[in-house]
């Protein structure tokens, strides 16, 4: 157990009227901006953002840093913020509290990270379907603005900085930065090509930088403390600080939990979310977002070799390995949003997947034929099987679609949608065979153990 | 009869131009505009944003029939999406989906015959630590169980989206609890227990049972 961390990103959530800005001010709210725009050096606070090793909090787990590095800006060109808002993973819940219950934070990330990365401009592009968080965020933004902080000249200084709210309008795919991009200018949400990468020709063609929610409203924190010492929040090497736990599904208490990078599953769903409902068995764990394959804590980890990443852990279950960007990779899953998704031995795990099969076809955004094509194969053979039309080889054809969408599309939506498909088929091939020689047995709802709750007396 | 935008909403159309370094980037937001004038994106609607951003149609077509929250046809007055994506439907989805088609007498993507309700399966709304839940109109509604649902929409019915909101959306419950004032009922209690070992219990914590709302509206 490492050491006790105070909350930090969670630190004004509970706070009366936490969101407007004299209550968060009186927090603390904006005076690291303050000075970081008055007293440091925009390369300083790069360097603090690349020494706190702050793993992108969207889902990819790209280092924030390294990525503000790759920024460079030609002659008559103009760098471009944007704020990643649009959570949609399924399973995926945090980013909204952030804009909810502490909008300052994120606009106050918005302009040490705009003043960083010499740009004038944030768009904080937020999904439709949040109209309240839209609204928190505007309120706060005009707020902001009225006091100094945003417009001509930011703390009195001379270097403008806007932020402005751009509204999706519901599809899943604009979390892909460069889908994101298109809709924020104004066309559908498809897709591009990668190269060019957004930091060399994003938004309006210009060199643009896209970060989560999360990440952006970790960067006070990281100048405040210094990137080296928000780093060692974390207990693990290369993935700093602290970050945003999310627990759905049958747990005691589903929610959002705050904690150093590198807690592992078991400590977040026995200590932290009040362990399984009705003490009930743990049958899967859906990490980080409905993307990343699915853990089975029956399975141990097997590596033996003492040069694997995992030999720490060489023998243990699954679930008792620290949650972290390499970690999780090298388990063969991802540690995705962080946002996990508990199911109870009442759950069939081909029901599961055909709910979210069913979540990727309706959202493939259809420009290539791989991803929209083989998204709805796989719920068509699903369909099949859970109705008791199945075969044992369709077990095989759900295998063999998903390898062939994965690395054949333009963007990794088809691969997020093969990956879970693939470790679903992986690590329950039993209940899988089973389902389909016999199909769903009669009865078996993935509610069933809140049916009561849920139903009540009424 | 040609739509048109009112004075306020064309001011607001101009400020939004100045958002953006170009033109097109103002469809999303200007078809949000016309969306909440006109209930839908009428043919007319399309004609006119196409007109005032100097789009052709089938530009503003595409992108209209892309996303799904914008409606390419009438709506009933309120519009319920029910999540069924799996967080939710490990929590009673599905239960909620069959109550609502029963009380409002019409299946998922269909329209109450009062016209008062259209009811829409929806994906994952990011709510997940708060399933089951639903979207109606711009509010969401969480930790449901039936008897909660049937209070909600009636009173939609009754009252009207707004006053609905007011007392049964969640954005009530994200007052904290020495913030007794203010809207009429649904206060609800929303402070995060005292931190427990390296954790802190967020205010996405369920709210008190819905007979304690009951008591204090």
């Amino acid at each position: 157990m490492s050491l006790p961390t105070k909350p930090l990103l969670t630190a004004r959530y509970g706070i009366v009227e936490s969101w407007k800005l004299a209550n968060a001010e009186r927090a603390g709210a904006y005076q690291v901006a303050r000075e970081a725009l008055t007293s440091r050096k925009p390369a300083d606070l790069r360097a603090e953002v690349k020494m706190a090793n702050i793993r992108g909090r969207g889902g990819a787990g790209f280092p924030a840093g390294v990525k503000w590095g790759f920024l460079n800006k030609q002659e008559g060109e103009e760098i471009y913020l944007v704020v990643n808002a649009d959570e949609s993973e399924p399973g995926t819940f945090k980013d909204r509290s952030i804009m909810d219950l502490d909008p300052h934070r994120l606009i106050e990330g918005a302009i040490i990270s705009c003043f960083a990365i010499d740009a004038h401009v944030a768009y904080i592009y937020v999904r439709g379907e949040l109209a309240f968080s839209r609204r928190r965020l505007e309120v706060a933004i005009a707020e902001a603005r009225e006091a100094g902080y945003l417009g001509e000249r930011p703390f009195g200084i001379d270097y403008a900085i806007d932020i402005y709210v751009h509204s999706g309008a519901g599809a899943y795919i604009c979390g892909e930065e460069t889908a994101l991009l298109n809709s924020l200018e104004g066309r559908r949400g498809e897709p591009r090509l990668k190269p060019p990468f957004p930091a060399v020709k994003g938004a309006f063609g210009m060199p643009t930088i896209v970060n989560n929610v999360e990440t952006i409203a970790a960067v006070p924190d990281i100048v405040q403390m210094g990137g080296e010492a928000w780093a060692s929040l974390s207990r693990l090497p290369g993935d700093g600080g602290a970050r945003i736990y999310g627990v759905s599904g049958h747990v005691n208490n589903p929610g959002l939990y705050e904690a150093p990078v590198g807690i592992t599953m078991r400590e977040l769903i026995y200590d932290y979310a009040g362990g399984m409902l009705g003490d009930r068995p743990l049958k899967a764990v859906i990490p980080g977002g409905s993307s990343t394959p699915v853990l089975d804590p029956r399975r141990k980890v097997d590596a033996p070799d003492e040069n694997h990443p995992l030999h720490k852990w060489h023998g243990q279950s699954e679930i008792d390995v620290p949650m972290g960007v390499d970690t999780y990779r090298a388990l063969g899953t991802m540690l995705g949003t962080c946002c996990a998704i508990v199911m109870d031995d009442t759950v069939n795990m081909v029901e599961a997947c055909r709910n979210l099969m069913r979540f990727y076809k309706h959202e493939s955004c259809g420009q290539c034929t791989p991803c929209r094509e083989g998204t709805g194969w796989l719920v068509d053979v699903l369909d099949n099987l859970c109705a008791g039309r199945g075969k044992p080889e369709d077990v095989e054809l759900l295998v063999d679609i998903s390898n062939n969408m994965m690395g054949n599309t333009i963007c990794a939506f088809a691969d997020g949608t093969a990956m879970p498909m693939l470790g679903m088929v992986q690590k329950f091939r039993e209940e899988f065979m089973e389902v389909a020689k016999h199909g769903i047995p009669d009865g078996v709802r993935h509610d069933a153990s809140v049916r009561a709750m849920v139903v009540g007396g009424a | 009869m040609a739509f048109s935008l009112t004075p306020e909403r064309e001011q607001e159309v101009d400020d939004i131009l100045t958002r953006y370094p170009e033109r097109r980037a103002a469809l999303l937001p200007v078809l949000w505009l016309c969306q909440r004038q006109n209930g839908w994106i009428s043919p007319d609607v399309v004609e006119y944003v196409a007109k005032r951003l100097e789009l052709s149609t089938s530009i503003v077509e595409g992108v209209v029939t892309f996303y799904t929250m914008f409606f390419d046809e009438p709506v009933g007055e309120n519009v319920v999406w029910v999540c069924r994506t799996l967080s939710c439907d490990l929590r009673g989805g599905k239960a909620i989906q069959e109550r609502l088609e029963s009380k409002l007498g019409c299946t998922a993507g269909h329209t109450s015959s009062d016209g008062k309700f259209t009811l829409l399966k929806a994906e994952c709304l990011a709510a997940c630590g708060q399933a089951p839940m639903v979207q109606i109109n711009d509010y969401y509604y969480e930790n449901l169980d039936l008897e909660l649902l049937d209070r909600i929409i009636d009173a939609h019915a009754a009252r009207g989206g707004e006053a609905a909101a007011a007392e049964f959306s969640t954005f009530a419950s994200y007052r904290a609890p020495t913030d007794g004032g203010g809207r009429s009922g649904g206060s609800v209690s929303s402070a995060p227990p005292p931190p427990s070992r390296e954790a802190v219990r967020l205010a996405s914590q369920p709210p008190p049972p819905a007979d304690e709302k009951a008591d204090e509206s």
